[in-house]
C-alpha cells in the first residue's frame, strides 16, 4: 500500500504529520513497537530536514508485508558535503532554526541509526532525496 | 494474551438516548457509533474515560453501582474516598459535619484514601530512581489513562510506574488496622466512593491483580445526595482522629499537579483526555525529551472534574487548595501513627506488570489489514470530509473504516445519497428509507421540546 504527503519548507508548526500518520497505519498492521519507533523517528528527522533547509518536499511511503520504504524528496539547496552532513553534531541550520530547538546536527545520523538501509542523493542548488528502508522482522 | 471482553461500567439507556451524536463526536477513541438512532459503545475500544457521559444532553449514560444497603451486612462499614469528596460540599459544612453525615447514613468508619501517603511517595520515588525503569515514568494513578495507553499506545505501557493508587494503599491500610484491632476480614466491609467510572471498571476488572480489594463501589454523586439529606447544620463532634495520617500532599493528590509536584527533576502534568491523547502521540514519536515524571489525568482539573462529582470543578479545587494549607506535610507525620507493619503495606503497593492490549480495528492478519486500509483510503476520497456524523460514525475516516469492516455501507453517507438521487441512480423514497433505517422513525417527528439543542451537553 502507498501513502503520499507533502511538506512545506519553514513550517515547523505542522512538521510531524506524515510520521504520525505512518505510525497510525503501522500500529494497525501489528508491527513490532520498536520497529515502528525507528521508522517514526527516522521519518520525523527527514521531515524536519525538509522543513529546516528546503522549500518544499514530498513523502512517498510504500508498505508491503515485510518492509516499509520511504522516499523523501525535496526542492532545496542540496547538500554540498555529504560526509560532513552525516557527521553527528554538524549542522548548517540557521540560528533562528536552532533557537526553535532544531538543528542539533543529528538529522541524517539519526536517520541512519534508525533505518536498516538508507540512500542519499543530492544535487547542490536543486534538492535532496533520502530513501529509507525498514524491515518488519 | 487472553481475549476477554473488558468490564465497562457505562451503559446507554435506550429510552433516554436520542442518538444526537454528541457522545460519538467527543469520544477520544472513536468507540461510539449511532445505530438505529441509539448510541452503541464498542467495548474493545472504550477506555472508560466518561467523556460521553459528560457531553450527553439527555443523561442517557448511566453507571452501574452497588446498592448502599449492601453495607449493612458488615460489622465494620468503612467508606473510603478521595479528598475531592470533601471539596464538593458547600463551604459552610465542616469536615466533621461531612464525616458525621457519612456515619448517619450507616458507615462506622470514614476514611480518606490519601493516607498514609508518605509510603506511596517513597515507593514511587524509589521506582523512579531505578535506572532500569523507562523514562519518562508515567503515573498509574488514572485508570482511564492506563487503559488508553494499553490499547492505543501499547509501546508506552513500559513507562507506567508499577505502583498502585492511594485507593489501594488506603484499602490495605484499613484492613491491616482493623485486623490489628481483632476484626475478621469478613466483618470488614470496604466501600469506595468513586469520582469516575474508570475506577469502577478497574475495580471490577483489575486486570491480573486478582480479586478486588473493596466490597463495593458507590458513585460519589449518589453519596453526596445521601449525605446532603442528613447533614446537620450544627457543629459535629471531632472526627479528626480518622484523618490523623492525612497530609497536605494527600489533600491535593487527586488534583492536577497533585502528583507531579512531588516527583522528578523535570515533571509534567496533563489533564483532559484529548490533551493527553495529543501528548501521548508526541511522546510515542520520541518528540518529548528530558522529562522524567508524567502525571496524566483523563478529566479536566483531574478528579475534581470527575463525572460523578457534584458542583463546579474549579470551586472544588479552590476549596481543597485552602484545605491543604491546614494539613502537615506527609514527611512530618510520624510513622508511629500508622501502627501497622509499614514494610508489608509497602509491598502491597507494587503492581506486577501492566500488559499492552492493542486494538487492531482491521484484524490481526497483516496482508488483509493492509488491503483494508488501502480500500478505506480510496473510499475516503468519495466522502465529503465534513465529518457531519449523519452516517452514525464520528467522521468520514471512521465511516470508511467501518465500511471495509462490513459495518457500514456507502449509502450511509447522506451526501453520497443526495448525489445519487441527483444522478437518478436511486429514488428519493429509497434515500429517505436509508436515513430512516439509521436514525429510526422518531427522528423525523416534530418535537418542540427537542433535547440536544445548541450548547446542550457542553
Amino acid at each position: 500500500m502507498k501513502l503520499t504527503f507533502t511538506i512545506q519548507g519553514g513550517d515547523f508548526t505542522h512538521a510531524g504529520h506524515p510520521s504520525s500518520e505512518v505510525k497510525k497505519v503501522l500500529k494497525q498492521l501489528n508491527i513490532d513497537n520498536k520497529i515502528i519507533k525507528n521508522v517514526v523517528i527516522a521519518l520525523y528527522e527527514a521531515e524536519v530536514n525538509v522543513v529546516a533547509h528546503a522549500y518544499s518536499g514530498t513523502v512517498n511511503v510504500e508498505i508491503d508485508e515485510n518492509k516499509i520504504t520511504i522516499l523523501v524528496t525535496d526542492e532545496g539547496p542540496g547538500i554540498p558535503d555529504i560526509d560532513l552532513a552525516m557527521k553527528p553534531g554538524y549542522s548548517t541550520a540557521s540560528k533562528s532554526v536552532q533557537e526553535m530547538g532544531f538543528g542539533a546536527g543529528m538529522g541524517l545520523p539519526n536517520i541512519k541509526k534508525n533505518t536498516d538501509e538508507m540512500w542519499l542523493e543530492t544535487e547542490v542548488g536543486k534538492g535532496t532525496k533520502v530513501k529509507m528502508l525498514n524491515y518488519f522482522a | 494474551m487472553t481475549e476477554q471482553t473488558q468490564y465497562h461500567a457505562l451503559k446507554v439507556d435506550a429510552i433516554k438516548c436520542i442518538g444526537c451524536t454528541h457522545c460519538m463526536k467527543s469520544c477520544p477513541t472513536e468507540a461510539i457509533r449511532v445505530i438505529k438512532g441509539l448510541a452503541v459503545i464498542d467495548h474493545d475500544s472504550c477506555v472508560d474515560c466518561g467523556q460521553c457521559h459528560r457531553v450527553c444532553p439527555t443523561n442517557a449514560f448511566y453507571v452501574e453501582q452497588d446498592d448502599l444497603a449492601k453495607i449493612r451486612k458488615f460489622k465494620y462499614r468503612v467508606i473510603l474516598f478521595p479528598s475531592i469528596m470533601i471539596g464538593q460540599f458547600p463551604e459552610k459544612y465542616s469536615e466533621n459535619q461531612i464525616y458525621e453525615g457519612l456515619i448517619k447514613i450507616g458507615f462506622t468508619h470514614v476514611y480518606e484514601v490519601e493516607q498514609p501517603l508518605q509510603l506511596l511517595i517513597d515507593s514511587v520515588k524509589e521506582y523512579c530512581a531505578n535506572p532500569v525503569n523507562t523514562k519518562p515514568a508515567i503515573s498509574a494513578y488514572c485508570p482511564a489513562i492506563i487503559r488508553l495507553i494499553q490499547s492505543r499506545y501499547p509501546s508506552l505501557t513500559e513507562n507506567i510506574i508499577l505502583r498502585k493508587a492511594p485507593y489501594d494503599l488506603a484499602a490495605h491500610f484499613a484492613i491491616e488496622r482493623f485486623m490489628l484491632e481483632g476484626a475478621q476480614r469478613d466483618e470488614i466491609g470496604l466501600f469506595y466512593a468513586t469520582p469516575c467510572i474508570a475506577k469502577i471498571a478497574s475495580v471490577k476488572n483489575p486486570g491480573g491483580e486478582g480479586e478486588s480489594i473493596v466490597d463495593g463501589i458507590i458513585n460519589m454523586n449518589h453519596l453526596y445526595n445521601e449525605v446532603m439529606k442528613v447533614i446537620s447544620e450544627d457543629e459535629a463532634e471531632d472526627h479528626s482522629i480518622q484523618r490523623q495520617n492525612l497530609s497536605s500532599e494527600g489533600v491535593l493528590w487527586s488534583l492536577t499537579r497533585g502528583e507531579s509536584r512531588n516527583f522528578g527533576s523535570r515533571s509534567m502534568a496533563i489533564d483532559g483526555i484529548h490533551n493527553v491523547v495529543r501528548f501521548l502521540e508526541r511522546l510515542e514519536n520520541d518528540q518529548v525529551k528530558g522529562i522524567d515524571f508524567l502525571e496524566l489525568r483523563a478529566c479536566d482539573q483531574s478528579c475534581a472534574g470527575g463525572i460523578l462529582l457534584t458542583g463546579n470543578r474549579f470551586m472544588n479545587v479552590e476549596r481543597l487548595e485552602r484545605r491543604a494549607r491546614r494539613y502537615p506535610l506527609a514527611k512530618d507525620i510520624p510513622f508511629s501513627n500508622i501502627k501497622v507493619d509499614v514494610k508489608k503495606l509497602k509491598q502491597k503497593l507494587i503492581i506486577d506488570s501492566i500488559q499492552p492490549k492493542p486494538v487492531f480495528i482491521f484484524g490481526k492478519d497483516r496482508i488483509k489489514a493492509m488491503e483494508k486500509i488501502d480500500r478505506a483510503q480510496r473510499i475516503v476520497c468519495f466522502l465529503p470530509g465534513i465529518d457531519c456524523g449523519a452516517c452514525g460514525a464520528p467522521n468520514c475516516h471512521a465511516l470508511a473504516d467501518d465500511m471495509v469492516n462490513n459495518k457500514a455501507k456507502m449509502s450511509d453517507c447522506i451526501f453520497l445519497q443526495q448525489m445519487w438521487e441527483d444522478e437518478g441512480r436511486i429514488t428519493a423514497n429509497k434515500a429517505f428509507l436509508n436515513v430512516q433505517k439509521k436514525w429510526g422513525t422518531n427522528r423525523f417527528k416534530a418535537d418542540c421540546n427537542k433535547k440536544g439543542r445548541r450548547n446542550e451537553g457542553f
